[in-house]
C-alpha cells in the first residue's frame, strides 16, 4: 500500500513502528472496536499521556497487548475471527473504566479491541492505564483485561488444523459481583 | 408488538440469521422472546442458562419487559480479549 509522501512516511514511521502506512491521528478515542490493526501508541495517546500534555497528572502509564496465540488447548491455531455487538462493546469498555475509577480514583483507561480476521501474532486487544503512581496503573490495566473477558460482547471463532469452534467463556453479566471481585483479586495479586 | 432480535456467534450459526423480527404479546419479557426462539430452533435450548440479553444496546435482565420497536440482543458466553 503506497503512502502519500516521504514526509508522511517519516512521520508515520516515528509513530507507527513497523507499519509504514500508519497515520497517527491527533486525538484518539479511549474506547474503540475496529477492524483495523491495533497500535499500542493509540491507547497510550488516548489516556492523554506521552504527548507532554501540560495538564497531565500521571506519573505512570502501563499497557497490555493481547495477541493471537499459535497454540490453544493443544491445537495449532490458524486464525481467529472476532465479532462483536459493537455499540454495547463500547459501552462495556466505558463501564469497565468507570468501575476502575471506583477502585482507583485517579486511573484513566483506554481499551481498543480488534474485530474481523486475525492471523497468529496479531494484536486482538490493546489497553492502557494512566495513573499518578505505577501500582494503580498496573492493577487497573490487569483489571480491565479481566473485565473485558468477562463482560464485553465480543466472540472469537477459532480456526485450527482440522476444524473450527466458537470460544465461549463467561456469561456476560456486568452485575455479577462475584465475577467483578474475581477480576479485582487478580488485579491486585 | 414487534421487536428486532440480534444474534451473535454460535446463536447466529444455529438460527442462520444475525437479525430476526418477531411479534410478541404486550408485556412480554426478554425470556418470553428467548423461549419463543428456542421453540423454533431446538439447539438454542442448550443456551437457556448461558445466555444474557441487551435491549437497545444496554445490558438487560431476561426478566426485562419489552416495548414495541425494541432491539433485543441475545449474547452467548463471551470470549473477547
Amino acid at each position: 500500500m503506497p503512502c502519500r509522501s516521504a514526509a508522511a512516511r517519516v512521520r508515520s514511521t516515528i509513530s507507527g513502528g513497523n507499519d509504514p502506512c500508519y497515520t497517527p491521528k491527533m486525538s484518539v478515542s479511549r474506547f474503540v472496536v475496529t477492524s483495523r490493526p491495533l497500535h499500542l501508541d493509540d491507547v497510550v495517546r488516548a489516556v492523554g499521556e506521552g504527548g507532554g500534555a501540560p495538564e497531565t497528572t500521571a506519573g505512570a502509564v502501563t499497557s497490555f497487548l493481547g495477541l493471537v496465540r499459535r497454540q490453544n488447548l493443544g491445537k495449532r491455531v490458524l486464525r481467529l475471527e472476532y465479532e462483536s455487538y459493537e455499540p454495547l462493546a463500547v459501552k462495556a469498555f466505558e463501564r469497565i473504566a468507570a468501575e476502575a475509577l471506583e477502585r482507583w480514583p485517579e486511573v484513566r483507561l483506554a481499551v481498543h479491541h480488534r474485530l474481523g480476521t486475525l492471523e497468529v501474532g496479531e494484536a486482538s486487544v490493546a489497553i492502557a492505564a494512566a495513573s499518578p503512581h505505577r501500582a494503580e496503573a498496573f492493577s487497573a490495566c490487569r483489571y480491565a483485561i479481566e473485565r473485558v473477558k468477562q463482560i464485553a460482547p465480543i466472540w472469537k471463532h477459532e480456526f485450527f488444523e482440522g476444524g473450527h469452534v466458537w470460544i465461549e467463556g463467561a456469561l456476560a453479566d456486568p452485575d455479577d459481583s462475584a465475577a467483578r471481585e474475581d477480576a479485582y483479586r487478580r488485579a491486585c495479586a | 408488538m414487534r421487536v428486532t432480535v440480534r444474534l451473535f456467534a454460535r446463536l447466529r450459526d444455529i438460527t442462520g440469521a444475525g437479525e430476526l423480527t418477531r411479534e410478541l404479546p404486550d408485556g412480554a419479557t426478554a425470556r418470553v422472546l428467548w423461549d419463543l426462539l428456542a421453540s423454533e430452533y431446538a439447539e438454542l435450548d442448550t443456551y437457556r442458562d448461558a445466555v444474557s440479553a441487551a435491549v437497545n444496546a444496554e445490558y438487560a435482565k431476561m426478566s426485562r419487559r419489552l416495548a414495541d420497536g425494541d432491539e433485543v440482543a441475545f449474547l452467548p458466553p463471551v470470549s473477547g480479549g
